[in-house]
């Protein structure tokens, strides 16, 4: 009987993705997959000193070999007022270089040839004269009295100080220091290493030398952003600019900046009028593309003696590398950071961040973290660990004696934020139950007396993502909304068009459930569009977990106006008032007669054949939506390790994580991302790192020497949830595709640790390697 | 120079210098952009096809040396509009994310259960350990060959019941 129907229900439904048909039978379409007629290819010489003056480029012999059609140097871009380019963060970074190389791998000429093969063998024919500076590679020089200025272009500046940024109340702090019965401290340093996904950056520019339209195929994460950037680097008019970010492979943040290949591939096909490709390599991606971390952090908690926390101060020394690049809003300088309070009701809190330039790639971008959430989890969450040592209290006890409690939100933090929902406490009770915590520290126990060392590590992390409310964020003055628009066509199937950008997230599908939820039109009728600049409303991009939070609530939204739509129209072939309609999931149904009934799908024909006198035909519609706050995910992550006296090899024997990321659209999906972030966190925590030596060389430049985990490494994962709605999302979710990012470096690193910790082990420095263990155990007497 | 390879079950001729990658014979010449690039030192797998039956990073080939010997890249998994039970095991458990990875993944793991029918989750985690993958963790990876494997089991055991 159509009384009793009942919709199906699209939430929190494990629907196979969508995108996976094309992918599985190597139809996808990446970057590197577009070949158009005419196309050149462009390669890139790079600097091989960190820091020298350029007395000469020699481009003779290069452009002699047959094949090459031009080389693109400084000195050319100059003329065209190209050689610089704005970053996100408003500072300046070189296209090309002209007077000088500030870091190693720095662009200083691109060949483009016929082949990509001959392109390469141009690079071997280019003579550069450097003539070396003094390089500088920790902020720590770079800030100490007369350091050589490395950004010595820009006028006036005297010092290699990015910025100097503060958050909290100083003076309230102090006073809570006074009454505190211990001090805590930590300092510690989170390495600098790279988002790496597994597709590098690149691009295929194609200027028409006709109509100077510039299509331009793009590895990106935020295709609008960049469209608008373009306009404004190169002048071109942004109607004639279209940006298409098609499939790609991987993000993680490396996709958000502008890079130089980009810019020179567009200006090089503007000059020449055909179109080029640039698919930079592996070691480009690594040593010149947007990094993460690289942040010096120390800070102390001030406690009573029952473990109560009633202050918290932190330091934060940022390498900037050569440019200040990070991708994050304007007004907060260390992006999110102040979130370093954490998951706790810390009445007091006061933070001073300083960035420095160094002769090092520039970036600064979040590797699948919002804004620098992941540096402030991971210390508060090392420092509770440390303190619980320092008080002899539980680690899991003293966290959930300051959690902040239930009844508590929305919570304003001592540093600002307003914390939207959580429960804490039970996301630590899921988390320690599924780990089986008390038998695992008695067997600790046990062990330890055998002569054997486990470790059971805890991090309760909450992040802040979904930026952002217009009021607060924006990015070169963009306030950080994002769209979606709809249009359900005449036999109710519907496309919908998202600002946002997939890179693996599964928007194609968990979009279109979204959609289903709202108006009952089945996810497989839904199809999906983002990426594409021309046919796409304009939204701020895919990154720092905002896809769901800000165009998933637009969808929503977006859906919720047409179902009004809708209503109209079913009232009209209903012949009844829209109020005596009731919507029952996927078509309205008269109030008391519920056999008379419209489907949406009727609806949305009507809206095209038979609408109401004086209604608009169609049944479309646009949303910007502009959150009303930030969501705020958390969760538990407990690490259970042994490790090896003889070798300070240490092996992950258990991984709980807890997720609570509100509402799940589509659970598959987001367990997907959890067990992605744990990788990630875990490969952070153990072996990824991106240094140098004093000369400026970047070690880690290819995946012999940056080491990713491979399925025999990667720990296995136990997964456990719990669902906190948001309350202001439309749909109650909150974003997923970092927290495990977020959370799980700290509980990996606290699970080392505590091996160690009862012969006095406080800090190992990531990434963990057998190395730092074998030495720590050494000088704790505990090497066998 | 000439040469020759049957790739997917076609025979296809390229001339080609005698320095082109096996890779780049395959996605440039062939248009089969399925196998991708990764990294330059044979580290990622992501251009993993199998060589007479055997995975190998194309990337760190000659075209020319692959001279009359049968190539099978992710193009030539499906048949008749069926995907293979790998393909399939892949999209059950979502086994791929972004789907970079995801070509080679499945010609490293085609090649494991033809020698190996029903191996052990260690057995796969080592199998696979030769391609990388930044999405997915490899957790759902394991499940999916783990879910191909019984499917073509079943299948086989329906067809000597047939």
């Amino acid at each position: 009987m159509a009384g009793e129907h009942t919709a199906e229900a699209w939430l929190g439904r494990s629907v196979r993705r969508k995108e996976d048909d094309r992918f599985l039978q190597g139809k996808g379409n990446y970057v590197d997959d577009i070949t158009l007629p005419g196309m050149l290819h462009m390669s890139v010489l790079r600097s091989p000193v960190a820091h020298a003056r350029i007395n000469s480029i020699d481009t003779s012999a290069a452009e002699a070999l047959p094949g090459v059609v031009a080389v693109v140097t400084g000195e050319l871009l100059a003329q065209h007022n190209l050689a610089w380019m704005p970053t996100l963060s408003g500072d300046t970074q070189a296209v090309l270089a002209t007077d000088k190389v500030r870091m190693q791998g720095q662009e200083v000429a691109c060949v483009v040839a016929e082949d990509p093969y001959v392109a390469h063998d141009a690079l071997e024919l280019i003579e550069v004269d450097y003539d070396p500076l003094p390089v500088i590679v920790t902020p720590q020089q770079s800030l100490e009295p007369g350091a050589p200025v490395i950004r010595d272009d820009k006028e006036g500046k005297e010092d290699n100080r990015v910025y100097h940024w503060e958050a909290g109340d100083k003076e309230a702090t102090d006073r809570a220091f006074a009454q505190a019965d211990r001090v805590v401290s930590l300092e510690t340093f989170y390495p600098r290493c790279h988002p790496a996904p597994l597709e590098t950056c690149g691009c295929v520019a194609d200027v028409n030398p006709v109509t100077g339209r510039a299509t331009i195929y793009m590895t990106s994460q935020a295709p609008h952003v960049h469209r608008t950037v373009f306009a404004l680097v190169a002048g071109l008019p942004e109607q004639n600019i279209q940006i298409i970010s098609p499939d790609i492979g991987g993000g993680f943040g490396n996709k958000v900046p502008v890079y130089p290949g980009y810019v020179v591939a567009t200006a090089a096909s503007l000059l020449l009028g055909r179109p080029v490709k640039w698919v930079e390599d592996r070691t480009g991606n690594l040593i010149s593309t947007g990094f993460a971390r690289d942040f010096y952090m120390n800070g102390e908690l001030a406690l009573r003696e029952d473990g109560k926390m009633l202050g918290l101060r932190v330091n934060m020394l940022s390498d900037q590398g050569y440019a200040y690049a990070d991708a994050q809003p304007s007004k907060l300088r260390a992006g999110l950071f102040h979130i370093v309070t954490g998951s706790y009701d810390i009445p007091a809190a006061h933070v001073v961040t300083d960035g420095a330039y160094t002769n090092k790639a520039p970036g600064g971008v979040a590797y699948r973290c919002s804004f620098r959430v992941t540096e402030a989890s991971f210390f508060i969450e090392r420092l509770v660990q440390t303190a619980a040592y320092e008080l002899g209290i539980d680690q899991a006890e003293l966290r959930r004696r300051n959690f902040i409690k239930p009844e508590q939100f929305p919570y304003t933090s001592a540093t600002g934020f307003v914390y939207d929902s959580g429960d804490y406490g039970r996301a630590m009770d899921v988390a320690l139950e599924k780990l089986g915590y008390e038998d695992l520290k008695a067997e600790q126990a046990r062990a330890r007396d055998g002569g054997r060392l486990i470790g059971v590590g805890l991090a309760s992390f909450t992040e802040v993502v979904g930026a952002g409310p217009s009021k607060d964020y924006d990015i070169l003055g963009l306030k950080m909304f994002d769209s979606a628009e709809l249009r359900v066509h005449p036999t109710g199937k519907a496309i919908l068009k998202i600002g946002v950008q997939t890179q693996g997230q599964g928007h194609e599908t968990t979009f279109a459930q979204i959609v289903a939820n709202e108006l009952g039109i089945p996810p497989a009728d839904v199809l999906v569009q983002h990426g594409d600049t021309d046919n796409t409303p304009y939204g701020l991009g895919t990154y720092a977990s905002r896809s769901t939070p800000t165009a998933g609530a637009a969808t929503a939204m977006v859906s919720r106006k047409l179902r009004e739509k809708a209503r109209q129209l079913a009232a009209h072939l209903l012949e009844v008032a829209p109020e005596d309609l009731e919507w029952v999931g996927d078509r309205f149904r008269v109030k008391g007669a519920p056999d008379r009934q419209t489907t949406i799908q009727e609806a949305a024909f009507a809206a095209y054949t038979d609408m109401p006198e004086g209604m608009e035909a169609g049944l479309e519609g646009v949303t910007y939506y502009d959150p009303p706050n930030m969501t705020y995910p958390f969760g538990t992550y407990a690490v259970a390790v042994e490790v090896d006296r003889g070798t300070g090899q240490w092996k992950v024997t258990r991984m709980v994580a807890v997720d609570d990321c509100g509402v799940r659209i589509n659970p598959m999906i987001v367990e997907g991302q959890i067990m992605g972030g744990l990788t990630e966190g875990f490969a952070m925590a153990a072996m990824e790192l991106i240094t140098f030596d004093e000369l400026g060389n970047c070690i880690g430049s290819n995946f012999s020497d940056y080491l990713i985990p491979t399925a025999w490494e990667t720990p296995k994962f136990e997964l456990g949830e719990t669902v906190t709605p948001s309350p202001h999302h439309p749909i109650g979710a909150k974003g997923v595709g970092e927290s495990a990012t977020v959370g799980s470096p700290a509980a990996f690193v606290n699970a080392v640790v505590d091996a160690l910790a009862h012969a006095g082990v406080r800090e190992l420095e990531m990434p963990i390697g057998p190395d730092k263990v074998w030495k720590a155990l050494v000088e704790a007497g505990l090497a066998e | 120079m000439k040469v020759t390879v049957v790739v997917n079950g076609q025979e296809r001729s390229a001339e080609v210098e005698p320095r082109l990658l096996l890779v780049h014979l395959l996605r440039e010449r062939l248009r089969l952009t399925g196998t991708h690039i990764g990294c330059d030192t044979t580290s990622c797998g992501a251009c993993t096809v199998l060589l007479d039956g055997t995975p190998v990073k194309s990337c760190t080939m000659f075209a020319v040396q692959a001279e009359g010997r049968e190539v099978t890249t992710v193009e030539g998994l499906a048949a008749g509009g069926q995907l293979h039970a790998l393909q399939e095991g892949f999209k059950e458990e979502h086994g791929l994310q972004c789907g970079f990875c995801t070509p080679g993944m499945l010609l490293a793991s085609k090649a494991l259960l033809e020698e190996n029918p029903d191996p052990s989750e260690q057995e796969i985690r080592w199998a696979l350990s030769g391609n990388l993958c930044r999405c997915t963790g490899y957790q759902n990876i394991v499940k999916a060959v783990q879910w191909s494997a019984r499917k073509l089991q079943s299948d086989r055991a329906a067809n000597q019941a047939g």
